[in-house]
């Protein structure tokens, strides 16, 4: 019996069968029905024979435009998961009251908030912001692919190694409970022994990898890659906004993977940097992850704001106003944002001077933000505004967020902070922004930027449907959170006492509800939109009369993006070419060199998840061979020399005939 | 339309009960303040708002009202080409920059006075004499239920604060294992309760009564329900509770504090006689385990010349705090819990072979 089980240890490290949560209904049926789904999806690909068209066509594509589709998609899919979170913990807040416990215990009710939070950052926002940077800048600045194609596919599909494996965790094994940063002490081997933060780590650690390569790849692609006469400061605001996010990113992801490095080494071989004992000191895992954290939230708003900008000055028909200013304000952000951390635990005893400085520089910040706001004000002031989709987004982004940045100014007041750290306030106010600024701005450009990416409109019925839902949702969701926050309840709460909150709490369950439809309005709205794809089409390539040199190609772009590289004479550079009655050149095309698909993104990324997935369960054999497989596949890689190719001129030719002729 | 009349008529109603329900919240913890600490926040709270709010309604309106006027084919004016002006590019700016300043001027000072770390001036009562020094207590999170020690009346309790109310109290606190905040909101804003580290807070309550206290910071399983109970009582009543802790209560020593250091949830409220003088150090230094070297023991080696010879056996109250949440002193004497060895039943500290 002991020979055996020290044999399973060998093998299977500290996976057995009790780590299968069968004893557990929800989630037995959660994976009945993710199964079911995974069956029915593999049955249909092998079906159609898709296989080899998945393979070929997305799994090792270089192409910017299908990698920004492929994080998007990723990032909806985890929304759903995300969401699923926050409705059960919806549904326990409104239920846990007095004498009742509700459904959740703390076992699952904390892995819940925790995989919420992880969710909701680094598999949402981060995708789908990345995503819409991947499509956009490119085309943006008038270029053909980003400045290291394979490098792209490689982070992308870091990042859905990184989700796979926090996906995983719902069935084998258990998640994190230490909190969206997985913060210690909690998070320490001493209190928490079992896989959830070793889960947590590792899926973050490798889709943190894929974030900073991403990041480093669209800051050169930015610097180098500019269409020829296309300044600094005659860039689309949008690509501004994408540069200082991604600047950003390059400066605090490394601090997040050095403190998540430090905290394996104290779960893994004993060391102390954040350990009680031993010199250990769990503070300084708070510094560096809000290093991390507080910039993480400008890498996420920054290309937000971007995309209002082009959205407002696009449907308002006007130059947006003030760009300077605007360019002005987003570099500002950027580097203030460096100097805020601190205030994410004013009351953790820094003394007066030390809180005031960073209370007070996180006040500065809504200058810039001020500013921004009176800029778009301005642009639609003497503007001939349609309200179209993505414009509805931005109104009700200005609405809310104005809203969010008074009450985040509260909040950097120190004294201010002292009763509001840590309560539903605050919580209510980071949904407010993240929701009212970063959310809302992704739909707008989802919407916007839809109709390059597939040639057709998006369904505009559903799309009111999952405005209404969203936005109405939203408000119905978080004010009452806002006014229980401001009674002096505290976050992440189990159980309530006090009856008098229930009313709040089933309020904002209701408004989740309605969030909900928001949801599958979109889902409805993508379908719907597919199925009438022909009377949705749109075959000018510019069907919102824009502004930015994406819409000067056909929609959606040939994969070479454009033919002719395009030359910039002013800020809004096809508005530009239109009013100077720039046409399409049909002849005189030249081969284009392009980057040639690699299957290795993928294989590398699956062997770094069969690696994280042995750390986290002890499996050291596993361990070694996956990583000596990856540092032999990675090697491999760099011997491949058949990298790019040229399309012919009469290839191009026939593309640009049928592109123009459709 | 006729549904959407119906709506329209009960709007009033809706609104009266969401007004109501929002006075409700008005009257609750954060608003109701007993502390003068605690009442000095809210107030702040509110004025920052009402400061913020007088750029943020115009810009509520302006957006409704733009949004309005300028929709395609619609009225307003059309014209493109503005799309920069000096003029009002400076107001854009200088407008938020004002508030700011106000705002920073507020933060400057409010941070300052309201400090944790800094004393409260409390008007001397009638009678009260020149007694200044504030009433200290230790406050300790354990997983999951609060230790409060009286050091100077050498009684202790589990989950209930009892505060002589007009009278200054100095808290200082730590934690044994996980990070949590010391926080009853009708009293005084929130501070951390770390392992290792001594944070401190300076408050007064100025109302009896009983009011709610818990931790704000998530501490794992038994979170939820880590409440404490604050009672505010005159003078007498103080005396009062004394008297009735010091003759009813058990003894909390070294050897029954391991006991209550393993985690429990919902813990009734305890209260005890007499504690061992040493038990907050020991928490604080984290040497409760008599194998393991308390803080400043460790601190004096790692500073001494040539630290790398073997420790010294020596444990000592230190009058450093280890770690550094503590602010500089505030200048008053800083009063010294009982000064006693480690109980003589202790085992000698072991240093197993670190040489």
């Amino acid at each position: 019996m002991a020979e055996s089980s020290s044999l399973s240890h060998a093998i299977f490290g500290r996976l057995t069968w009790e780590s299968i949560p069968l004893h557990e209904p929800i989630l037995v049926w959660t994976f009945v029905v993710v199964a079911f789904g995974g069956i029915a999806l593999v049955g249909a690909v092998t079906y159609f024979r898709l296989w080899g068209w998945l393979w070929r066509e997305w799994l090792t594509s270089v192409d910017h435009k299908k990698i920004g589709i492929m994080y998007i998609i990723l990032g909806i899919v985890m929304l759903l998961r995300g969401f699923s979170d926050a409705l059960m913990m919806r549904l326990q807040q409104a239920w846990a009251f007095g004498a009742s416990e509700g459904y959740l215990n703390a076992h699952h009710y904390d892995q819940v908030f925790t995989a919420h939070g992880t969710i909701m950052i680094f598999f949402v926002a981060i995708p789908l912001v990345v995503g819409v940077v991947n499509f956009v800048m490119p085309l943006q600045i008038g270029a053909r692919d980003v400045a290291f194609p394979f490098l792209n596919s490689l982070s992308l599909w870091l990042t859905v190694a990184g989700a796979l494996l926090v996906m995983l965790s719902l069935f084998v094994g258990e998640f994190s409970r230490a909190g969206w940063l997985n913060y210690v002490p909690v998070a320490n081997i001493q209190n928490s022994p079992d896989t959830g933060p070793d889960y947590y780590l590792w899926a973050l650690q490798i889709a943190g990898v894929g974030t900073t390569l991403s990041a480093i790849n669209m800051v050169t692609t930015i610097i180098k890659m500019r269409a020829p006469g296309m300044t600094m400061m005659k860039m689309p605001v949008f690509t501004w906004t994408a540069l200082c996010s991604n600047v950003l990113v390059i400066a605090i992801f490394p601090t997040l993977t050095a403190a998540f490095a430090m905290l394996l080494l104290d779960r893994y071989i004993g060391t102390n940097f954040f350990t009680n004992d031993g010199g250990g000191s769990p503070m300084m895992y708070w510094n560096l992850v809000w290093l991390w954290g507080h910039p993480e939230v400008y890498v996420l708003i920054l290309p937000a704001f971007g995309i209002f900008s082009e959205i407002t000055s696009t449907f308002c028909g006007k130059r947006l106003f003030g760009y300077s200013s605007m360019v002005y304000a987003t570099v500002v952000i950027t580097i203030l944002s460096y100097l805020v951390w601190l205030h994410h635990f004013f009351t953790m005893g820094s003394g007066a001077s030390v809180n005031s400085f960073f209370g007070i520089a996180t006040m500065v910040i809504s200058i810039p933000t001020g500013a921004k706001i009176f800029n778009w004000l301005f642009t639609m002031y003497r503007g001939s505004i349609r309200f179209e989709l993505p414009m509805m987004w931005v109104v009700a982004f200005m609405l809310t967020f104005v809203v969010g940045g008074m009450t985040g100014v509260m909040l950097a007041v120190p004294p201010a902070d002292f009763v509001l750290h840590n309560s539903l306030f605050l919580v209510a106010h980071f949904h407010n922004v993240i929701i009212g600024g970063v959310v809302f701005g992704l739909f707008a450009g989802m919407y916007f930027w839809f109709p390059k990416a597939f040639g057709f409109k998006p369904d505009p019925f559903w799309g009111k449907v999952t405005f209404w839902g969203w936005v109405i949702g939203y408000w119905l969701a978080w004010t009452p959170i806002y006014v229980v926050g401001l009674m002096g309840t505290t976050r992440r709460v189990r159980h309530f006492d006090d009856p008098s909150l229930q009313i709040w709490f089933v309020l904002a369950g209701i408004g989740a509800l309605v969030i909900l439809v928001g949801i599958l309005g979109f889902i409805m709205q993508i379908a719907v939109s597919i199925r009438d794809r022909k009377k949705l089409r749109d075959t000018t390539g510019d069907p919102w009369d824009a502004r930015t040199l994406e819409w000067s190609t056909s929609s959606p772009p040939p994969f070479y993006n454009f033919a002719f590289t395009p030359v910039v004479h002013d800020i809004d550079a096809w508005h530009d070419m239109k009013a100077r009655g720039a046409e399409r050149p049909t002849t005189g095309y030249r081969p284009i060199h392009m980057p040639r698909n690699t299957g290795a993104g993928v294989i590398l990324s699956a062997l770094a998840m069969v690696f994280g997935f042995a750390m986290i369960w002890y499996i050291w054999w596993l361990a070694a061979l996956s990583f000596a497989a990856l540092v032999i596949a990675a090697i491999a890689h760099t011997f491949n020399y058949r990298r790019d190719y040229y399309v012919e001129a009469d290839e191009v030719a026939r593309i640009e005939a049928a592109a123009t002729g459709a | 339309m006729t549904h959407g009349g119906a709506c329209l008529r009960r709007l009033p109603r809706i609104a009266a009960v969401l007004s109501l329900l929002a006075l409700g919240a008005c009257s609750r913890a954060v608003f109701d303040p007993a502390g003068d600490i605690a009442r000095e926040q809210r107030d702040i709270i509110l004025f920052s708002t009402a400061l913020m709010l007088l750029i943020i309604v115009p810009v509520i309106v302006l957006i409704v009202v733009f949004a309005w006027r300028y929709r395609q084919g619609r009225g307003g004016t059309y014209d493109p080409s503005f799309h920069h002006s000096t003029p009002l590019e400076l107001a854009i700016w200088s407008a938020p920059l004002l508030i700011i300043i106000a705002l920073g001027a507020l933060t400057w000072s409010s941070t300052h006075l309201l400090d944790p770390f800094r004393r409260i001036s409390v008007p001397a009562k009638a009678g009260a004499g020149g007694d200044a020094a504030p009433l200290v207590i230790q406050v300790v999170s354990l997983d999951w239920k609060w230790l409060f020690i009286y050091p100077a009346q050498g009684v202790a309790t589990v989950n209930e604060l009892v505060l002589p109310v007009d009278r200054e109290v100095r808290f200082d606190i730590t934690s044994s294992n996980m990070m949590n905040t010391f926080y009853s909101p009708t009293l005084a804003g929130m501070v951390y309760a770390m392992p290792g580290m001594e944070s401190q807070l300076h408050a007064v309550l100025r109302r009896t009564g009983e009011f709610d206290g818990y931790s704000a910071n998530y501490s794992g399983a038994g979170f939820s329900d880590m409440h404490f109970v604050l009672k505010g009582v005159d003078d007498a009543g103080f005396a009062r509770w004394l008297a009735q802790t010091k003759s009813a209560g058990g003894d909390l020593a070294l050897t029954n504090l391991k006991t209550l250091l393993q985690p429990s949830e919902r813990v009734p409220i305890t209260r005890y006689a007499h504690v061992d003088g040493d038990v907050y150090r020991r928490l604080l230094e984290r040497c409760v385990d008599a194998t393991s070297r308390c803080l400043s023991d460790v601190m004096r080696q790692d500073m001494a010349p040539g630290h790398l010879m073997p420790p010294t056996h020596e444990s000592e109250p230190a009058n450093a705090t280890p770690g550094r949440a503590a602010a500089p002193d505030t200048g008053t004497s800083r009063p010294q819990g009982p000064k006693e060895a480690p109980p003589a039943g202790a085992p000698p500290e072991q240093h197993d072979g670190h040489e």
